[in-house]
């Protein structure tokens, strides 16, 4: 890949003239370097957001769930939306790293890591409102399929619920190790720049003695390969199976086939959106641009469009097949979507979801960085708003009208999943101050492609058959031996 | 078999620029020195045929995992649900695992994954020599940086001399000879 020669066609990935060197000192200074004011400020402000949800999430506990709006229709509500919307923003970062791997879109270089850290935090932070949700969280861990003192009824494998709980699980390992193991080679570029004995022994520990020969290099683009082999379907089955958490039940509105693909291509759609919010920003903040650069937004970008596009057409399809299909139920959850009492969270999701992607399709707009800082707002909030109206106007009109009853958050509701907007930013800041936010060595292979490479000394011209050596004809019996064994 | 009559026995040249080290590699193999290893801050594409290593087979341990975690994943879920106690979930079919299979499926797809993905890794961590406070094994801190070494061996090369090796090196374009 390295010596691929440069693509005039496509604007280049890294912007100035770089040599290796270059890339190691641009990425390493956020990390070797004091965190400015700002820094400080933001910080601090999602820090205290996150203590606050703590402490609510201290009061759940020990009140009782009934300090959330929850009632007795409404029983999913507020902390599913944002379990939906969390897992849905954690897709882009696996996407990036393995689906774009496995497409050899070399773009990804400069996103992965950050992407796939934030894919991390973000499934951390759905996790949270299922485990909550449950109410008595101290016997959480009977969704295990362990033995237990009622006999022998064991975990449901039939219950979405429980796919659920296998397929979050495995998500989040399998994300965190393969994230880890790219890491690694950075964090010894970092540990042998280091200066203070401190930062030596942590990045060392973090290195796991890393060394960087050939078997090693060569083992490693093997397991990313095979990773990113395993983890491209393992991404569409999480939201797949969050999906069935919906569409296996019979409430009208959930009760739809095209679930899956429809929850997947959101997914994809709030990921890349999430992942454009804070690329924008740390590129800005950390002195990136020339890495992150108005070619990579671009990309990003035209994956909103195909995704948004797709989450478009699933509305539409939707609406055509609750006509369709002659079920009055249907065709009332929808009427009831749209026109109902929340009418107002239907017409956010269509605005943001369906119409403002589509400004993508103008260049100019795509390859601005403040309109697509704008557009990637409203793609956040519009896909918080699909998980909501999908969840609650399903539920809130049930099969009985004398059951029918309106949604409300509790300030507890509001105040945990402000909590995990600031847990999701402590980490991330924190993410950024101490470990290589874009996969440096990687970035070197594609240097010589897609970038101008600075040599650092002339290039030995030469001819392999002339510098054969008179004295080693005949010579060498380790050299064959290596060859027979090739 | 050794006749170390060389002082020293590892010769590392250091190289700027990873096609420059693939080269000196090629020129190295046509004189029939064996290259023992090279060091670089990241793959070098190519240069393992030329130095002799093989192709790693480490994606044998993702499929043998996997095998295994789906196995493992089978006999779980039918002991618990078939064989121990068959769970009645609307009168759906429960008696035979062939009968409640389609509903099985999610969760064998994410064990299998689950232990492909975690047993290959392992196996990558441990075949690499990689665990928590193992000390680096580099032979110079910048190999993780922007330079490239190459490292010889001279008693894998009894009968390859000091002045051959290091005036190879450089005129491949090594900016530095390092011996040990």
């Amino acid at each position: 890949m390295a010596t691929a020669p440069l693509n005039d066609l496509r604007d280049p990935l890294i912007l100035g003239e770089k040599s290796y060197h270059d890339i190691t000192v641009d990425i390493c200074r956020p990390i070797e370097t004091k965190a400015n004011k700002l820094w400080y400020v933001v910080f601090g402000l999602s820090f205290i957001t996150m203590l606050w949800g703590l402490g609510l999430i201290a009061y759940t506990v020990g009140t009782g769930l009934g300090v959330w709006g929850l009632n007795k229709s409404v029983e999913w509500a507020w902390d599913i939306t944002n379990f939906v919307w969390w897992i849905g923003i954690g897709h882009a970062g696996t996407l990036i790293s393995a689906i774009l791997l496995l497409f050899r879109q070399r773009w990804r270089m400069s996103i992965n890591r950050a992407a796939e850290a934030m894919t991390i935090f973000a499934v951390i932070c759905a996790a949270l409102f299922p485990v909550f949700h449950m109410g008595r969280v101290w016997v959480g861990y009977w969704v295990l399929p362990l033995p237990n003192q009622y006999g022998s009824l064991w975990a449901n494998f039939n219950s979405p619920l429980l796919w659920d709980v296998f397929a979050i699980s495995t998500y989040f390992s399998v994300s965190l190790v393969f994230w880890y193991i790219g890491l690694i080679p950075d964090f010894a570029t970092i540990r042998d720049r280091a200066i203070t004995p401190m930062a030596k022994k942590a990045y060392t520990l973090l290195s796991f003695g890393w060394t960087g020969n050939a078997k090693a290099w060569a083992r490693f683009e093997e397991v990313s390969l095979v990773l990113a082999g395993l983890s491209t379907p393992l991404v569409l089955s999480v939201h797949t199976i969050v999906s069935m958490d919906f569409a296996t039940s019979v409430i009208p509105g959930w009760h739809t086939t095209i679930f899956p693909p429809y929850f997947v291509a959101g997914a994809i759609f709030s990921g890349f959106a999430m992942v454009l919010t804070l690329m924008l920003i740390v590129r800005k903040v950390l002195g990136l641009e020339a890495y992150i650069t108005v070619a990579h937004v671009e990309a990003m970008n035209k994956i909103i469009i195909l995704t948004g596009s797709i989450v478009g057409v699933a509305y539409l399809t939707e609406l055509f097949m609750s006509w369709y299909s002659g079920v009055e139920y249907e065709q009332y959850a929808f009427l009831n979507r749209a026109t109902g009492p929340y009418w107002w969270a239907y017409w956010s999701m269509m605005t943001c979801n369906v119409i403002t992607p589509q400004l993508f399709w103008f260049p100019k707009i795509r390859k601005s960085l403040v309109a697509t800082f704008i557009i990637s707002i409203f793609v956040n909030i519009g896909m918080w708003f699909e998980r909501f109206v999908i969840i609650v106007t399903s539920l809130h009109r049930d099969y009985l009208p004398s059951s029918w009853m309106n949604f409300h958050p509790s300030f507890v509701d509001i105040g945990i999943f402000v909590g995990t907007i600031g847990f999701f930013f402590t980490m991330f800041l924190l993410f950024a101050r101490t470990f290589p936010v874009i996969a440096l060595n990687e970035l070197k292979t594609i240097l010589k492609a897609t970038g101008k490479y600075k040599r650092t000394s002339p290039k030995p011209e030469y001819k392999v058959e002339d510098l054969i050596l008179e004295s080693r004809k005949g010579k060498g019996g380790a050299t064959l031996h290596a060859e027979e064994h090739h | 078999m050794s006749e170390v009559t060389y002082n020293p026995s590892i010769i590392y040249g250091i190289f700027d620029d990873d096609d420059d080290i693939l080269r000196s590699a090629k020129v190295f193999r046509a004189n029939r020195i064996s290259v023992a290893n090279v060091y670089s801050p990241f793959p070098i594409h190519g240069i393992d045929p030329v130095i002799g290593h093989p192709r790693t087979n480490i994606s044998v341990a993702a499929f043998v995992f996997g095998g295994t975690g789906l196995s493992l994943a089978i006999l779980m879920i039918w002991y618990m649900l078939i064989s121990d106690w068959p769970m009645n979930v609307g009168g759906k079919p429960n008696w035979t695992f062939a009968a409640n299979f389609p509903a099985f499926v999610p969760v064998l797809f994410e064990s299998t994954v689950f232990c492909a993905a975690h047993g290959m890794s392992i196996t990558y961590l441990l075949l690499n020599r990689l665990l928590p406070g193992f000390n680096p094994r580099n032979p110079d801190p910048r190999s993780t940086d922007d330079k490239f070494i190459m490292e010889i061996n001279m008693d894998e090369n009894w009968d390859a001399t000091y002045d051959e090796v290091v005036g190879l090196m450089k005129s491949t374009g090594a900016s530095e000879i390092k011996e040990r």
